[in-house]
Parts: structure tokens; C-alpha cells; sequence
């Protein structure tokens, strides 16, 4: 098969019934997830009101984080800043750092992950798999202290390392108004008018809801965050008690719901079981957000979820640990 | 007294201090008095039953207690309790 020939094959594929995807290069793999309609866990929001979760897990990564890290990674290497002999290297707890790592070993440049020691074991194998070096940080300074780890480490030696930035890169916003903002749109036919995702960078929320709102002022922009500092939403920050990242704009949000860590707990279990969807701890918390805001409504509308990863490499974690022998 | 290790998010309750004293024979007592110090800290790592909540880890010298006894796990003089969140937060 000829390379244009793979390629119009995979443009085309979004649409299931075409078939099988054939890629010339994994990266192009990246986006084009389904949605899918959440049709039980619903909580006597009114039938009008139609809820669809985006499956990011559907990345080959794994998780959303593959659409700003391929972003990332292909500026660097249009602007010079990423070349041959370089290191990538960037502050993460997991699923940017496997997505690096993931594209990494694709174009065959070393990567170094700096992450705090508590991030799950899973995502440290999937990383170590890969080829990827992890650094550990002092697992009490959560996310913040492997950002600066990571630029203590920079520091001493810039020219070594490419430092994608994700906290501070305006292709991580990029990214999703250029593919995750038209798929919701392109997949709802128009339709979707509320969208709700958890903040971690915020580059989801932030890329996502500028393309939506350009297609439709009117749409709901809605950010899911942990309710307080100390929590256990792997993947999401607290905003008030953190680095703030430098994409992240609250003013471009219509609003922002705090979720308590149990709440979001409780409903991955009910996803799991009552939807067949084995998600992470952070879906949890944006299906929680998406149904208070669902509830609150007296008008038809279709609201768009992100799910940013499955459940599998979270199995060893608090989030299952010790939940099936009380069940 | 054992010596104990306090999160990032937990250190407004502390003043800042990463590491505080507390006096306990074990893990529930050392919180107890911990919240004795620092009014409204022990909400923050026990749930109204009283139990761990899920996202916490307790350490002592190491060792996570949900593989000893626990709260009832021992404390010693000079033991090592560590808090901390059972995930990192951010991406």
C-alpha cells in the first residue's frame, strides 16, 4: 500500500463502518475517539438532556494527554528546538509522561520523566516499558514539587534536554482546538451545548471550549476540580492551592464545580458496574460535574463529557485497593 | 515522640512546617494529638467513621499501615509517620 493510499484510508476511518484503521505512523492514531451515550448512570436527569463521554482511553497511549503531547512534540521539532541528540524531558504524574514516552520510542528520541514517587505503579511500568528514565520527587510536594524538580534539573544543564512545558506550552491548548473541539462537534452534528472536563493543565478545557465557543458562543464551558488541596483525583489540581499553569484561564470558563474525592470514587464503581466503562478516578469526578450541571436544566441539550483515560492503570491503586473486599 | 511528615496540602494547618512532633503508641493516637496541635487535621485524613479516608496513605518508618494494623499500628519514639495523598495531582 502506497503512503497516500494509507493516509486517505485513515482520514476516512473516523467513521467505524469503513473499517479498520491503517496508519503509516502512530501518531497519526492520535484522536478521533468515539463518544458514547451514558445511558444509565443518570440520576432522574430529564430524558431530553443527553449525555455522551468522549473515550480518550481509546489513544494509543491510553489517555488524552497523547493529543498535546504529539502537539508538543511536533513544534519542537518545527521550530528547531527539538533536534537529533536532545532529551525530552518534562514534569508529569503520569499520563503525559506515558504519552512522551509513547512518541518518544516512535521517533527515537530518549526521554526523562519527572514524577512524584506516589504516582500508580502501573504508570511507572508503562513508562519504564517504553524506554522512558523516571526521576522521582518527594511524594509529599505532589505535582508541584516535580515541576520544580524538573527545573533544578533543566537548570544545570539547558542544551541537553527539549522540555515540552505542558504547564506552560500553548500547543497543549493547541492541540484540542484543532482535534478534540471539532471531533465533539463534528460527532454531535452541532448539537453539543455543554461541555465539561476535569482541569489538570487545563489545556483540555482551554483548547476544547475556544473552538467550541467559536463554532457557538452559547456553549457551556464547565471545569470539574478537586473541592479541596488534599485529595485523591489523580490528574487534576486543585487551582487555588497550586502552580498556577500559564494556559490555564479561568476567566475563559462558564463555570467550575468542586468535587469531593469519594463522590468521584463512588462513581467510577457506578460506571463500572452499571455502564461497563472501567475509567480513572478523574472521570468519576467529570460525570459527577456533568450530572449537577445536567440536573439544573429545563431545555433539551446534549452535554459532552471528556473521559481522559480507562481504568486499568489505576487497578492497583487506593481507588480499588481494599473497595472489592467490602463489596 | 515520633516525627511526623506532613503534605504540601496539609501544611496550611501547620503553619507551613513540613515535619511536626506528636506524641502517640500508635498511628490513631499520634493523629489524635495531632489534632490536638492543629485543630481540623484529623478531617482531612479520617472520615466520619473515624477510618483512613481511601486517597490517604499512612507510613510508618516506610511502611504502609493497610498492611499492618492500620490505625492501631505502633508508634515508637523517634518513628517516622508519613501522610501523604495516594496520588500526585496534575497531569
Amino acid at each position: 500500500m502506497t503512503t497516500a493510499a494509507a493516509e486517505t484510508r485513515w482520514t476516512v476511518a473516523a467513521d467505524p463502518a469503513s473499517g479498520p484503521l491503517v496508519a503509516t505512523s502512530l501518531l497519526q492514531l492520535i484522536g478521533n475517539t468515539p463518544l458514547v451515550e451514558i445511558e444509565r448512570v443518570r440520576d432522574g436527569v430529564r430524558p431530553d438532556v443527553r449525555i455522551f463521554a468522549k473515550l480518550e482511553g481509546f489513544n494509543p497511549g491510553g489517555s488524552v494527554k497523547d493529543r498535546p503531547a504529539r502537539k508538543m512534540i511536533e513544534v519542537g521539532l518545527a521550530t528547531g528546538k527539538l533536534v537529533p541528540g536532545k532529551i525530552i524531558i518534562d514534569s508529569t504524574s503520569g499520563n503525559t509522561g506515558i504519552a512522551l514516552a509513547m512518541i518518544g520510542a516512535a521517533l527515537g528520541y530518549p526521554v526523562e520523566l519527572v514524577m512524584p514517587g506516589n504516582v500508580s505503579a502501573e504508570r511507572k511500568s508503562i513508562v519504564g516499558a517504553f524506554g522512558a528514565k523516571a526521576i522521582y520527587s518527594d511524594p509529599l510536594e505532589g505535582s508541584d514539587g516535580a515541576i520544580r524538580l524538573c527545573r533544578t534539573i533543566l537548570a544545570e544543564s539547558p542544551d541537553r534536554y527539549f522540555k515540552p512545558d505542558q504547564y506552560f506550552n500553548e500547543a497543549n491548548p493547541l492541540a484540542h482546538t484543532e482535534t478534540t473541539g471539532p471531533e465533539i462537534w463534528e460527532q454531535t452534528d452541532g448539537r453539543v451545548t455543554h461541555f465539561v472536563a476535569g482541569i489538570g493543565t487545563g489545556g483540555t478545557i482551554m483548547g476544547t471550549g475556544r473552538y467550541l465557543k467559536r463554532r457557538n458562543p452559547a456553549i457551556q464551558v464547565i471545569a470539574a476540580e478537586p473541592e479541596d488541596a488534599f485529595h485523591g483525583l489523580e490528574g487534576l489540581k486543585h487551582m487555588a492551592s497550586s502552580i498556577v499553569p500559564g494556559i490555564y484561564h479561568e476567566d475563559e470558563l462558564d463555570s467550575k464545580l468542586g468535587i469531593a474525592t469519594d463522590e468521584a470514587y463512588d462513581m467510577v464503581y457506578r460506571l463500572t458496574r452499571e455502564e461497563g466503562l472501567l475509567i480513572g478516578q478523574s472521570c468519576g469526578a467529570v460525570h459527577v460535574a456533568a450530572l449537577q450541571v445536567a440536573r439544573t436544566l429545563t431545555a433539551p441539550a446534549t452535554i459532552v463529557e471528556i473521559f481522559p483515560d480507562f481504568g486499568d492503570r489505576y487497578l492497583s491503586t487506593n481507588l480499588w485497593q481494599g473497595w472489592m473486599e467490602t463489596r | 515522640m515520633a516525627q511526623v511528615r506532613i503534605p504540601t496540602p496539609l501544611r496550611k494547618f501547620t503553619a507551613g512546617a513540613d515535619a511536626v512532633s506528636a506524641q502517640g503508641s500508635s498511628v490513631a493516637a499520634v493523629v489524635d494529638q495531632l489534632d490536638k496541635q492543629f485543630p481540623g487535621i484529623k478531617s482531612r485524613i479520617c472520615d466520619e467513621a473515624g477510618e483512613v479516608r481511601r486517597f490517604v496513605n499512612i507510613f510508618v518508618n516506610g511502611e504502609d499501615i493497610r498492611f499492618q494494623q492500620q490505625l492501631g499500628t505502633p508508634v515508637k519514639d523517634g518513628d517516622e509517620v508519613s501522610i501523604v495523598p495516594a496520588i500526585a495531582g496534575g497531569h
